[in-house]
């Protein structure tokens, strides 16, 4: 429908266009100006018939002015607007030709009515609006804390289950917070704990930074600390932590809180702690043991100047055998008698008793009194023994050998002191034990360069340090020189030329005698075989020989026949070029099995000669059951011969040996020959073979050779 | 046990909010006396500023229509504060029954709000989420529920990139969000900038001091600056213009000098 322009449609768009033109600057819509004319026709419209109405009802001009606020219009001066539209143009265009009182009358009270209908839409869309707005604002608020209860619901889960003990403090050290570990560690309940402050829990074994740490993390100095720390339980016990503690700062990085977190070590404490015990103590005795005694012993030796200390190493006698006889367990209830009994001889400060191991004890005294102190002490230990102690019903006396070291802290170390110790206490062993004896310098210097020899055989072979010399062996009936019997030298690097005397009884020990006895044979041999590429096979007495000692203990290995076979084959060299010299003593007792070797290397031709006859205890009866053809007389036979006229019962001794050699089909060497007088002597007595300074000291292969050729000559 | 230190803060609403600023310009009663007072000290300067924000709501209004007209269906508007009247999904809904509109706000009193006002509509929902985190935005339930992003999106930025600073990178999540959408798709995008504002730049800078006080910078751009965040879409005509320009209803001549401030575009997707 198109409206006529002056027509009613026409007249009441004309009142919207003005109606809108004025109020849609202050509205808000998003509408176009076309539109929110839209919105405003229908409240034109009503405006139009309540103005024109049989019965007049401004109230009902309430719901235009609610609509306004619908249509957005919340500004008020939209009201203004509206009111001054109305005001001035609803008569104009839709009062048609009514009474213009009555009309201006009703355009009045319509404009009163959409006024209030406006404020009262207004007022509920404000309350409204606030209402939401207030709501929504609860509601997030709702959320945030929601999630802020969930996030710490999940963090006192974390505090409260945790195994380590949390506790969080401000930085005055008062306790603002403590978890169940933490209670539960320090063995209270949390009103007891709260209130409490850090600073309290200062304990005797804090160590000395503990709470240097404490103040500088309270202070912002440092972020975080870790020391093991005690704290006093109410119940009296301590309980050992390894406690970290860390610094809380707040969003602008100010130091606020300090957490801590606490781990009981108190179990592993005692535990570490038990374990060193039973890694210092002795099991059977409960004395203390090598370690710790070590650990004291070197801090005495480290005290510092003015300090002494004495040592008493003991070392029971015999003990071996009470073992062997009584059975170990008998054995072990004698050291722990023993053991009590030193316990007790070391009461005074500074003094301790330690088992080393075995039978072997020491005592050890400190202080600067410890000369006098560890005479007195080694008396104690020895008159502690004097009682027999009693096992299994037998009383058994226990004697001991003890060894005193006693010194100024600071010079030796603990393991210079304890070999002096022991060096001292075999010492009193050999003197025949149940004695002390005081550690001597030079005692010691003698033990330690045996123990250097010793030590230093083996490779003394392997790089060539011995050498042998060759003393004549001479024929008493013509002079002439028939071999030589060889002794072996070692040339040490530091002591010079030692003699056998020196190194054999060593080797012995050491077993490295078979080697060594080994290589002598070898060099002797071949020295043999050299002399006799030299002189052939001249003289009538035959080729020169060559004699070698055999100690006992290559006597019983059991590759002595075969190694002789080898080496003299090797050599080329005839067996009866070879004179094995054994002592009488390695031979005393014995048995078949034992002179079994020798009577094959006798059956081969070598011959076997019994060195330092009469010395031991000569079994005159077993000679014949010996494979031996040769005796060498022991020089103290012939000591007797040196001086004139000759001592006339070694005389008639020897006269009587070589008689009983002789008739036993033995030859006679004597040895230690040093006087024309003698060697005639010896001769008329009838010994066959000589040899001693007299003819020649023992010296290198060239000289035996020299003498030979003289021999041959003169 | 009191609140620990490092856990989260709660909502302040004694600190003014942008959200609520904005409902006040446009004449809403969704705000508190701190808001009243920022908007009323921000309009000592710039009077014109509900006229701004009217233009910006005219402008989405019409935007949002020309994008149901081109056939899209969904509509993701990101900062879309308090909804007081003529939203998204009142004006797609009413022009294309069922479209699909999801919301994203990181003010939580707007999100609540969003939610009451959305209640009983299936077809549109609310995300609290920060427009300079947009992985979160693209991961979020709401969106995955009720957005298909193999289809074409009309994606709204009014009137927030200005409130997004340089170092938090909102080219970066310009491009993102781009990428994340299908061809065909959308951008809706209004920026405040000094280049229209009929006040010497002076009296502007004053109510961006307003704004600066409340910890809600307002980042003017140029004209140029706005435009890179086109990058990667073809701008519809009539490109980026003054927001009465951007296919008006009515003779652009009849719009409050203010409505002319900034900038207002859209862009398709290749």
């Amino acid at each position: 429908m198109i409206a006529e322009p002056d027509g009613p449609e026409g007249r009441l768009r004309r009142l919207t266009t003005i109606w809108s033109r004025a109020v849609f600057p202050v509205t808000s819509t998003s509408l176009t100006r076309a539109e929110f004319e839209e919105q405003l026709r229908p409240l034109a419209r009503r405006l139009s018939e309540l103005l024109r109405a049989r019965s007049f009802d401004a109230e009902a001009a309430k719901a235009v002015g609610a609509a306004l606020v619908g249509a957005h219009c919340t500004d008020p001066e939209a009201l203004t607007r509206t009111l001054d539209c109305v005001d001035a143009y609803l008569v104009l265009y839709c009062g048609a030709d009514g009474p213009q009182d009555e009309l201006r009358m009703r355009s009045s009270r319509l404009q009163h009515a959409m006024a209030a209908g406006y404020a009262q839409a207004l007022r509920e869309r404000t309350l409204a609006e606030q209402e939401a707005i207030a709501q929504a604002a609860l509601r997030a608020q709702g959320v945030v804390a929601q999630a802020l209860h969930a996030s710490e619901a999940r963090f006192r889960a974390v505090f409260e289950g945790a195994a380590i003990g949390v506790g969080i403090a401000d930085l005055d050290g008062n306790v603002l917070q403590v978890n169940e570990a933490l209670l539960r560690m320090f063995g209270l309940s949390e009103p007891s704990l709260r209130g409490r402050r850090v600073q309290d829990w200062v304990h005797p074994e804090d160590a000395p930074q503990t709470w240097r740490l404490y103040d500088e993390l309270v202070h912002g100095e440092r972020e975080h600390y870790h020391v093991e720390k005690a704290f006093n339980r109410p119940d009296g016990t301590v309980l050992w932590t390894n406690l970290t503690v860390s610094l809380l700062r707040d969003a602008d990085g100010e130091p606020q809180y300090q957490l801590a977190l606490m781990e009981d070590t108190t179990e592993r404490r005692l535990l570490n702690l038990r374990l060193r015990y039973e890694a210092t103590h002795d099991a059977l005795t409960g004395l203390p043991n090598r370690t710790l005694f070590f650990e004291r012993l070197e801090k005495a030796l480290n005290a510092g100047e003015g300090q002494r200390f004495g040592l008493c190493y003991l070392d029971l006698d015999g003990f071996k055998t009470i073992n062997d006889s009584l059975g170990h367990a008998a054995g072990d209830r004698l050291l722990v008698e023993v053991a009590d009994r030193l316990q007790s001889c070391a009461t005074a400060p500074g003094e301790m008793v330690a088992r080393l191991g075995g039978d072997e004890f020491v005592a050890l005294t400190t202080g600067p009194g410890s000369a006098r102190e560890v005479d007195e002490l080694a008396e104690r230990i020895m008159g502690a023994l004097v009682t027999p102690i009693s096992i299994d019903g037998r009383d058994l006396l226990v004697r001991g050998s003890l060894g005193i070291v006693e010194g100024p802290s600071g010079e030796r170390t603990a393991a210079e002191v304890l070999r002096s110790a022991d060096i001292t206490m075999y010492r009193a062993k050999s003197a025949g034990g149940n004695r002390s004896e005081l550690a001597d310098p030079e005692a010691d210097a003698r033990a330690i360069t045996r123990h250097g020899l010793t030590t230093a055989l083996p490779t003394a072979l392997e790089r060539g340090e011995f050498f042998i010399e060759y003393q004549p062996l001479v024929h008493l009936g013509d002079g002439s020189v028939r071999g030589a019997e060889a002794l072996v030298r070692w040339l040490h690097p530091q002591h010079g030329v030692l003699g056998p005397d020196r190194f054999i009884p060593l080797a012995e020990h050491t077993g490295l005698i078979v080697p060594l006895g080994r290589w002598v044979l070898e060099e002797s041999i071949r020295q043999a075989r050299a002399w006799r590429e030299r002189h052939g096979d001249q003289g009538a007495a035959g080729p020169l020989r060559i004699n070698v000692n055999l100690s006992p203990c290559q006597l019983s290995h059991p590759g002595l026949v075969q190694d002789t076979v080898d080496i003299l084959e090797r050599a080329g060299v005839a067996p009866d070029a070879l004179c094995l010299e054994v002592t009488e003593s390695a031979l005393i007792g014995a048995d078949d099995d034992l002179l079994k070797p020798l009577r094959r290397l006798a059956e081969m031709g070598v011959d076997i000669a019994l060195d330092d006859f009469g010395t031991g205890y000569s079994n005159l009866a077993n000679l014949r059951r010996l494979p031996v053809s040769i005796l060498k007389l022991d020089r103290s036979f012939t000591q007797g011969m040196q001086q004139f006229p000759a001592d006339p019962v070694d005389l008639k001794i020897v006269e009587g040996i070589v008689t009983l050699a002789h008739s036993l089909d033995l030859a006679v060497t004597v040895e230690g020959v040093e006087t024309g007088a003698q060697a005639e002597q010896l001769r008329v007595l009838g010994c066959d073979t000589a040899q001693g300074w007299y003819y020649a000291r023992p010296g290198p292969p060239e000289r035996l050779h020299d003498l030979a050729l003289v021999d041959a000559t003169g | 046990m009191e609140r620990p230190a490092w856990a989260p803060r709660s909502i302040d609403i004694s600190v003014p909010s942008v959200s609520r600023i904005y409902d006040y310009y446009l004449g809403g009663s969704h705000n508190f006396e701190v808001d009243r007072e920022a908007a009323r000290k921000a309009m000592e300067f710039l009077p014109g500023l509900p006229k701004i924000m009217q233009a910006n709501r005219a402008f989405m209004r019409r935007a949002v229509r020309f994008a149901a007209g081109e056939g899209i269906t969904q509509f993701l508007d990101i900062g879309s504060g308090i909804p007081t009247f003529g939203n998204v999904h009142e004006v797609a809904q009413a022009a294309v029954p069922g479209a699909r509109v999801v919301y994203v706000d990181h003010d939580p009193v707007a999100v609540t709000h969003s939610q009451a006002v959305l209640a009983g509509n299936d077809d549109a929902d609310v995300v609290a989420a920060d427009l300079r985190k947009p992985h979160e935005i693209l991961a979020s339930p709401q969106l995955e529920r009720l957005i298909d992003l193999n289809r074409p999106v009309a994606l709204l930025l009014v009137a927030i990139l200005h409130f997004v600073e340089d170092a938090d990178d909102p080219y970066g999540a310009v491009a993102e969000l781009r990428k994340a959408l299908a061809p065909g798709s959308l951008l809706i995008l209004t920026h405040a900038s000094y280049e229209g504002i009929p006040l010497p730049a002076e009296r502007a800078e004053g109510a961006v001091d307003v704004y600066k006080d409340i910890r809600n910078p307002l980042i003017m751009r140029s004209r140029d600056e706005i435009a890179r965040f086109f990058e990667g879409y073809d701008m519809v005509e009539p490109g980026l213009v003054q927001m009465p320009h951007w296919r008006p209803d009515s003779e652009p001549e009849d719009e409050d000098p203010f409505a002319f401030s900034g900038f207002a575009g859209v862009g398709r997707t290749a």
